[in-house]
């Protein structure tokens, strides 16, 4: 007898905690409807104060170690990041990246070009150059 | 690979970068920090290959191949004297593809996550134009560069009236087109963008000397660096933009030491219109007479000398006399004199050139000095050799506050015992500027070209 009013009453307590968890789903997905438009709005404000930090300390960087480039390497020091801000392919794939030709596919092709002749030119030469500096025997 | 990895991966190849510029502070580094570099760049690139927007392999593999085929092959085959050339027109291409690659993220700014066209925000679109602007400047700009180095463009400067007038108003009109174009987002907004930059990046380098290249160089690899970081904002990637300030703080940091080398303020030299070159027959001698002796002499004044300082610049470059110059150093330390090199931090048509052509030569780069290192030993010196400089040892920079190049640090070189002076005639240099070194007592010319006085001087010491 005792069992059985046992089973009835957490068959109640299962459905009600069903209920409850569907309501809270309910209740998450329209928290979520009400933050998901909020986001995009907000993203690129938050995600531009975040790229500037990192410009600003990358600036600094570049500042101190420029600084300590002994002058009679500043010839490779620039086609050193000539090479290096080449790295401005990264853009140009995925740009020629996708599969069917459009204009924009057409720009990162010839974009992807344009870096590589930097890439390996730029990198090439600076070693040519390094290849170059000894000490005196 | 997830956002996550990928932008672990690109915070590490830009790591690398960094570490490849910390290399150059020793040349027993520098090769290090350059496989540092590439590294860098493989990781970068492989990363961006591994998304899953980027499918068609084979058509990036030709892309890679043309240029990286086109890249070896002038690096491989570049003469070291056109090194200051190489790195203008290399600059340009970095303009070029900082202009393309925000035309594709303006036409496709879905595969950039901008939006859809016609919806890309505001902020992007200004970061876009930036980039776009500055990368059209650097292109232009860099090829007038080019031709004024190798010797296509006159190199003298090109003023026109009202010239900063128009400069100013397209400056004002590209303002306003980015304006316009960051809100309205119209295709031909973003192509008057271009267009116009590359106008201006013409107008802006035109009336500037060639005396003023290095500054220039320079100035233009910072741009390209600049460039990349407002592609770098517009795509959201911060390998682009740390690489990006790293290279535009390193050419802004050179165009500065470029500009106190000459004591030019940057701007002075932006608005251009300084220097040129004179006729040598328009330069009156007076009753002043000059020197002139014959390679036997100098080599009887340096066989007998304690130490020698060699002051090249440009003009060796010109004549290809690096290796010349390395024998006949060679000769004297076989006789027992002290050689060494000062370098002049403008010598050349870009930083750090002199310095490049001598270590082709074979020269040890711890006999190579700065300014700085070594101008305080000149009174201690039995004879400087000057070869192929001219500005840089004037001493009227010290003297006189009506010459043009006052107050530009100079090499000292009136301070050693005996100036050997190789030069063609008695031309003044790139600043258009009368050099009474070649008057005083202790100076003596040896005209002719300076590899064929090299060798002449060889000749003699053997």
């Amino acid at each position: 007898m005792a069992n059985e009013k046992f089973t009835e009453g957490m068959e109640k307590l299962a459905e009600s905690a069903t209920a409850l968890a569907n309501q809270a789903d309910a209740l998450a997905a329209q928290a979520a409807a009400l933050v998901a438009p909020a986001v995009p709005a907000a993203s690129h404000g938050t995600t531009f104060v975040m790229l500037f930090t990192i410009f600003v300390l990358a600036v600094f960087v570049g500042y101190y170690v420029v600084w300590n480039v002994t002058p009679a390497l500043h010839s490779p020091l620039m086609s050193v990041t000539n090479a290096i801000s080449s790295v401005i392919i990264v853009g140009a794939l995925i740009a020629a990246g996708p599969a069917e030709w459009h204009l924009s596919k057409v720009f990162g092709f010839v974009a992807v070009m344009l870096a590589s002749v930097n890439i390996f030119g730029g990198f090439i030469v600076t070693q040519r150059m390094l290849q170059m500096f000894k000490k005196k025997k | 690979m997830t956002q996550n990895t990928a932008a672990f991966l690109y915070l590490i190849s830009s790591v690398l970068f960094v570490l490849a510029l910390r290399g150059l502070s020793s040349p027993t580094t520098a090769r290090q920090g350059n496989l540092f570099g590439i590294v860098g760049m493989l990781i970068a690139v492989a990363t961006t290959l591994a998304m899953p927007n980027v499918l068609s392999y084979t058509t990036i593999a030709v892309a890679v191949l043309i240029g990286g085929a086109a890249g070896t092959f002038i690096a491989l085959r570049i003469q070291m004297t056109a090194l200051p050339q190489l790195v203008a027109a290399f600059h340009s291409l970095v303009g070029l593809a900082a202009v393309f690659v925000a035309g594709a993220a303006f036409y496709a700014p879905e595969a950039y996550g901008l939006g859809t066209r016609g919806a890309i925000p505001g902020g992007s679109l200004i970061e876009m134009s930036l980039g776009t602007a500055i990368g059209a400047i650097t292109f232009t700009g860099s090829i007038i560069a080019f031709g004024k180095l190798q010797g296509l463009i006159t190199g003298k400067p090109l003023v026109f009236f009202g010239q900063h007038f128009v400069n100013l108003a397209l400056g004002v009109l590209l303002v306003a087109l980015i304006a316009w174009f960051a809100t309205a987002q119209p295709s031909l907004g973003f192509w008057l963008i271009v267009l116009i930059s590359l106008l201006l990046g013409i107008l802006l380098i035109v009336p500037i000397g060639g005396a003023d290249m290095p500054v220039v160089i320079s100035m233009l690899n910072s741009y390209s660096g600049w460039a990349a970081c407002g592609i770098g904002f517009t795509l959201g990637n911060p390998a682009l933009i740390i690489t990006g300030a790293l290279v535009g703080s390193s050419g802004a940091i050179l165009s500065y030491i470029m500009c106190k080398g000459m004591n030019r303020s940057f701007f002075s030299v932006i608005l251009g219109g300084f220097g040129g070159e004179t006729d040598a027959a328009a330069m009156d001698l007076g009753d002043r007479t000059v020197k002139a002796g014959s390679a036997a002499d100098a080599s009887f004044i340096m066989e007998n000398a304690a130490s020698v300082i060699i002051v090249p610049g440009y003009g060796m470059a010109v004549a290809q006399a690096q290796h010349a110059l390395r024998e006949m150093a060679d000769l004297l330390k076989s006789k027992g004199v002290t050689v060494r090199y000062a370098i002049h931090p403008v010598a050349g048509r870009m930083p750090g050139h002199m310095n490049v052509l001598l270590a082709e030569a074979n020269v040890p780069y711890d006999e190579v000095l700065e300014l700085d290192e070594i101008n305080r030993d000149f009174p201690s010196t039995d004879v400087a050799f000057v070869i192929g400089a001219n500005d840089v040892t004037n001493p009227s920079a010290k003297t006189d506050p009506a010459s043009p190049i006052y107050g530009m640090p100079i090499l000292d070189v009136e301070r050693s015992g005996t100036v050997l002076f190789v030069k063609r005639s008695l031309a003044s240099g790139y600043a258009g500027v009368d050099n009474p070194l070649f008057y005083r007592d202790n100076t003596m010319m040896l005209f002719g070209d300076a590899k064929k006085m090299c060798e002449d001087i060889i000749k003699a010491l053997e």
